[in-house]
């Protein structure tokens, strides 16, 4: 299957020479929610702004929804909605009418029963005739993604979507953002809540530096890269981990009450038996134990600064 | 072509005039009429003809021309420089549509609110100074041109702005003084020689002239060249326009 974005060996390097992008590849398919994560400056604004048109790429081939970003820059546009990080949104227009001039300036004609649904949806139904001065941050978020989904876009790209909003509008948006995904509408997020990635993502991409350093299956990425917590509370303390425990990935702590073992999500339980068999040999004893798992925001700090 | 997109640009823009009634059009209208009170009314009734036009008649042309040139650039500028500052400029760069169409959009609200204004103030006018239109169509034509040719050069100066100052300093600092320089209050044979020759560097001479052909019949400068001096002027604003998108200057990093 075609992807809906595709970037081949995708430079930009800005005039005044520093290099925003190296080499990206990169696939996204249809229908997925593509989460695009990496530090500040790492080039995830300026890979969106050259795929949505808005700077001019230096190298490389972007197709979106099959058509080539320069060439056919009309279909390829006509299929995207872009959310910037940005509240820029104009002060003195009503929501109706800022709504409506983004599905006209997108090529498509008036169709009143889109717009009033797209408003519905986002709880801005009551507000249309509101000026967006008027309107509270978390509003104008809204209105900026009502605009983005005027045009019915097949490709949505939500560029720091939830920042500065409250819990509850961010929960909001991650159900619609499952809602359009079912329409079949391929959402590409970037975000710095790792949780929102976590919670909605099905593949993970991240960037460093100008280069996308890994493309995974959320689920995949979560077992390979994740780590698994063993605690055991003891019933009495330790002076130090026993002389045939040093070899494993085992910790002891200030207090002696608590062992800690890490093991990779991959490995299963083969590790924590053998450990529980060695600790009935040496006659220790404890009265609890505790598992978790690593979560995405950990693995991703690991990445990043690897 | 995206005639969607041009059309919900310049709705947008028309819009803005509507919202800004006082500042578009009644102060314009207002500062002009004063000039036909002052200069037409009465200091012009204590003067003498010029070229056997009325005095509060000759400069009717030139006024109108004033007000059209300084609202042509006004309206295009701020146009296109508001969606630069405010960030919004992120919806044009991004949608499907063609330079052609952006300038479309935007230069023609721009050209429109000022053709509108130029007649608002040439009905207002005949409330102080009797004047006839000798080729009106001629006179359409005229002000039709260089209000999109000035709105053409607003455009640009808005894409080149990078600050509220500098949309005010071509108006203000270059266009008022070629204005009044460029013989709204008078023939340019009233000048000395050396000054006539000089004066056919300033580029306004030629419209204002060929507006005045369009109301009397008589001019410093023959119609003909008026009208061709306007072209390339127009001819080099687009040749501006399309170098600014071909190379993103000030638009696309």
């Amino acid at each position: 299957m075609q992807p809906d974005i595709s970037v081949k060996h995708l430079n930009k390097t800005y005039a005044g020479g520093f290099q925003a992008l190296k080499d990206i590849n990169l696939e996204i398919r249809r229908g997925e929610i593509f989460a695009l994560l990496g530090p500040n400056g790492a080039g995830k604004t300026t890979l969106i702004s050259i795929i949505c048109g808005i700077v001019n790429k230096t190298s490389g081939e972007v197709k979106a929804a099959g058509h080539d970003i320069v060439s056919e820059y009309r279909e390829a546009r006509a299929s995207i909605g872009l959310v910037p990080q940005e509240l820029n949104t104009d002060s003195f227009e009503t929501v109706w009418d800022t709504v409506s001039f983004s599905r006209g300036l997108f090529g498509k004609p008036p169709k009143p029963e889109h717009i009033e649904k797209v408003l519905r949806d986002l709880s801005l139904w009551d507000k249309r005739n509101n000026r967006i001065m008027s309107l509270s941050g978390g509003m104008k978020r809204r209105v900026m993604i009502a605009k983005a989904l005027s045009h019915e876009p097949r490709i949505l790209f939500l560029d720091e979507p939830t920042a500065g909003v409250d819990v509850e509008l961010r929960r909001d948006m991650w159900e619609m953002v499952r809602g359009l995904r079912a329409n079949g509408v391929t959402i590409i997020l970037t975000t710095h809540y790792i949780e929102e990635a976590e919670e909605m993502a099905d593949r993970i991409g991240v960037i460093r530096q100008g280069q996308i350093i890994l493309v995974e299956d959320k689920d995949q990425l979560m077992a390979k890269l994740g780590k698994k917590e063993l605690r055991l509370l003891l019933q009495q303390p330790l002076e130090a981990i026993p002389g045939e425990l040093v070899l494993e990935p085992i910790e002891l702590s200030e207090d002696g009450y608590e062992l800690i073992y890490t093991f990779d999500s991959q490995q299963q339980q083969a590790g924590v038996a053998r450990l529980l068999r060695q600790l009935g040999d040496l006659g220790i004893e404890y009265r609890d134990l505790q598992t978790r798992e690593s979560s995405l925001e950990e693995i991703f700090v690991g990445l990043v600064h690897e | 072509m995206n005639l969607y997109g041009v059309r919900a640009i310049y709705k947008f823009e028309m819009a803005r005039m509507w919202r800004t009634l006082m500042q578009s059009v009644a102060s314009p209208v207002i500062s002009t009429s004063l000039y036909f009170v002052v200069f037409g009314s009465a200091i012009g009734s204590r003067m003498g003809n010029i070229d056997g036009i009325d005095y509060g008649a000759f400069i009717i042309p030139g006024l109108v021309m004033l007000s059209l040139l300084m609202q042509s650039i006004s309206n295009a500028s701020f146009g296109i420089y508001m969606p630069k500052f405010s960030g919004t400029i992120y919806e044009v760069l991004s949608a499907p549509v063609s330079y052609v169409e952006v300038v479309l959009g935007y230069v023609g609200a721009a050209a429109t609110k000022s053709v509108i204004l130029g007649i608002i103030i040439l009905l207002t006018a005949r409330m102080f100074v009797d004047y006839t239109i000798l080729h009106p169509i001629w006179m359409f034509s005229f002000l039709v041109l260089t209000a999109v040719t000035f709105s053409l050069f607003g455009f640009i100066i808005g894409i080149w702005a990078d600050g509220f100052e500098k949309l005010q300093i071509v108006p203000l600092m270059i266009v008022t003084p070629l204005v009044f320089l460029g013989g709204t209050f008078y023939s340019i044979d009233m000048l000395p020689e050396v000054w006539q020759t000089i004066t056919l560097f300033n580029p306004v001479v030629y419209l204002i002239s060929g507006f005045r052909w369009a109301f009397y019949g008589v001019s410093d400068i023959h119609v003909g060249i008026s009208v061709g001096m306007t072209m390339a002027f127009l001819a080099a604003c687009l040749t501006a326009i399309w170098y600014i998108f071909k190379t993103g200057y000030r638009l696309r990093s």
